[in-house]
């Protein structure tokens, strides 16, 4: 794989002469991936954060965490889109992506230097929130940018292959994220990681930020962008000329209900929910599902860059919704597949091991630990605690799955990242191609993050109202139901593709 | 292809009805008004976000499909 990819990059080099495009590959995708770097480790650090700056016995510091979570995630996002969106297609892609990069990285650094609620009180939780979502803001404002500068600098018919090393930033950056943050608890002691070190991977931005500037600063404005900007074709008003032209807002509303709407649940589905159904259905040990999630994203990677190359071959079109068409069909097998492998019922229990001790905390809440191991070398370890002053007990699974089954797990997720990289591959060249230079950045961005943002970032949210609706009428595969959203989401996506969208692309713009 | 594209324009506005209703009745209100803030959050983020988008966007793309902007001569 990693030859096909140095293969075709030297090829085109050779054949083009395309010296220049790697160095704006190299600062393009480098600023991306730490923007996504930066966007997940608030969510990977989620638990310990909200300890620090979110005490759950305060409801407005529980309700700022909330929309910490929600806004900034995906609420903000179109904003920042539109907002930067605007500024690129006025002043420049270079000085508006390096000006969200910026925002990025000191929101990250900052989110680090806080002191805790213990310290400064209400302040902290405020602060965070108000940080969050200037991280939202940039990062809606940096993908356009970068996949419109990649674009614009690539030679014609070879967009699909050079834009798509843009596309695996977010795989990169969540990969990046989880290890740093899992080097720096390997470097620390849990209470040193729980007292400071949980800052460290928001430090190591800014490091990053800073190299990534130094680069993005050197470089040359779009040859596009400076041309119109010399002819002085630039749009005045891009928010007008992008939604308030018909012609114009047929394409966006296309590119966003037939490409991104599905684009964007099936990555989430693939990278976010495939994580939280292995850690919280399945009861799978965290450290377990964070390595071999690991290991399927870095086989996973450098399709995105073969399915870029193919799409300028064959086409963006088809290869999107050929992804779609694969995760609608193949979602429920894949996670009835996965179920079973922690289905303890279908296991023999190797009796004479199970261990079971009970302890009394000093608030008299007592904790009964079982642990159980089966033939097939799996362990299971349930902890149930009594708590002195409530009635409900809480029971807490954790399942260490053994080699052969954590292996199948790696290809079932891989198997979706695949799917991943089919959509998401191509889409920024799809993207870019559908507009015009002028106002390229604003329209392209907004469909972008509302499909990725909004549709994809509901996922969580609504598959979890279908699966406790599932469970409360009783159905046996409860845990299969919440895969309704993005199958009914991409499906109606799926549909207006096929229909609609041109494999001709006769809206190439470029 | 084109009198395709222009009928199932009207099941995208028909849909982006069934979604408004979905969106409100199911999600939307219920979470509204129910005491968890989480809950609170989330309704206000489908009922003031989610809603209006899919309501007027698949409701104006539906429209235009139905009119022929999508159409191969357009």
């Amino acid at each position: 794989m990693v030859l096909f990819v140095i293969k075709n990059t030297r090829q085109f080099m050779s054949k083009n002469s395309t010296k220049g495009i790697w160095k704006v590959i190299s600062a393009s995708s480098m600023g991306t991936m730490i923007e996504w770097y930066d966007f997940y480790i608030f969510g990977s650090l989620a638990v310990v954060i909200s300890t620090k700056f979110f005490p759950t016995d305060n409801p407005t510091a529980a309700f700022l965490s909330t929309l910490a979570t929600f806004a900034a995630g995906f609420v903000v996002r179109p904003f920042g889109a539109l907002f930067f969106g605007r500024l690129g297609d006025i002043i420049g892609r270079k000085y508006t992506f390096m000006a969200t990069l910026l925002l990025m990285g000191g929101s990250t650094f900052l989110i680090g230097c806080i002191p805790s609620y213990e310290t400064i009180g209400f302040l902290a939780p405020l602060l965070v929130l108000i940080l969050r979502l200037l991280q939202g803001l940039a990062l809606g404002g940096e993908y356009g940018g970068a996949a419109t500068y990649v674009a614009e600098h690539a030679p014609q018919g070879q967009k699909g292959y050079w834009t798509s090393w843009i596309q695996t930033t977010a795989t990169v950056g969540l990969f990046i994220s989880l290890m740093v943050i899992l080097a720096t608890k390997n470097v620390l002691s849990a209470e040193d990681f729980d007292s400071w070190g949980w800052r460290v991977p928001f430090w190591v931005s800014i490091v990053m930020v800073g190299v990534s500037y130094l680069i993005r600063k050197n470089m040359d404005e779009s040859p596009v962008f400076a041309k119109a900007k010399k002819e002085g074709t630039t749009s005045k008003n891009p928010l007008k000329e992008s939604f308030g032209n018909r012609y114009n807002l047929k394409f966006v509303l296309l590119a966003l209900f037939g490409a991104t709407m599905g684009q964007g649940v099936v990555w989430y589905t693939g990278q976010f929910y495939a994580m939280s159904f292995m850690k919280t259905v399945m009861n799978i040990d965290s450290s377990q599902v964070d390595q071999l999630l690991g290991i399927a994203l870095l086989l996973g990677t450098p399709f995105f860059i073969v399915f870029g190359w193919l799409s300028d071959k064959i086409g963006r079109k088809y290869i999107m919704m050929g992804g779609m068409l694969l995760a609608i069909l193949l979602y429920r097998p894949i996670y009835k597949t996965m179920h079973t492998t922690t289905d303890v019922s279908t296991k023999t229990e190797i009796v004479e091991k199970r261990t079971q001790n009970t302890a009394t905390t000093k608030n008299n809440d007592v904790i009964t630990t079982i642990s159980k191991t089966y033939t097939d070398g799996t362990s299971y370890v349930e902890k149930r605690t009594t708590f002195n002053n409530k009635k409900e007990a809480q029971t807490n699974v954790s399942i260490t799955i053994n080699s052969n089954d954590e292996w199948a797990l790696i290809l079932l997720v891989f198997i979706q990242v695949l799917f991943v990289t089919m959509v998401y591959g191509p889409i920024a060249a799809f993207l870019v191609e559908m507009f015009p230079a002028k106002i390229r950045y604003t329209s392209m961005s907004l469909p972008y993050h509302v499909g990725n943002g909004i549709f994809g970032g509901l996922l969580p949210a609504i598959s979890t109202y279908f699966v406790t609706h599932a469970k409360e009428t009783g159905k046996a595969d409860f845990y299969l139901e919440g895969l309704w959203y993005p199958i009914i989401i991409a499906s109606v996506c799926f549909i207006i593709g096929m229909i609609y969208i041109d494999n001709k692309n006769k809206t190439n713009h470029l | 292809m084109n009198t395709i594209k222009q009928a199932l324009g009207v099941l995208w506005v028909i849909l982006a009805i069934a979604a408004a209703y979905f969106c409100v009745f199911e999600f939307g209100l219920p979470k509204l008004l129910s005491d968890k803030q989480d809950d609170l959050v989330f309704g206000i983020i489908i009922l003031f976000i989610l809603t209006p988008l899919i309501v007027l966007g698949l409701g104006t793309f539906g429209y235009f499909a139905v009119i022929g902007e999508y159409n191969e001569k357009k």
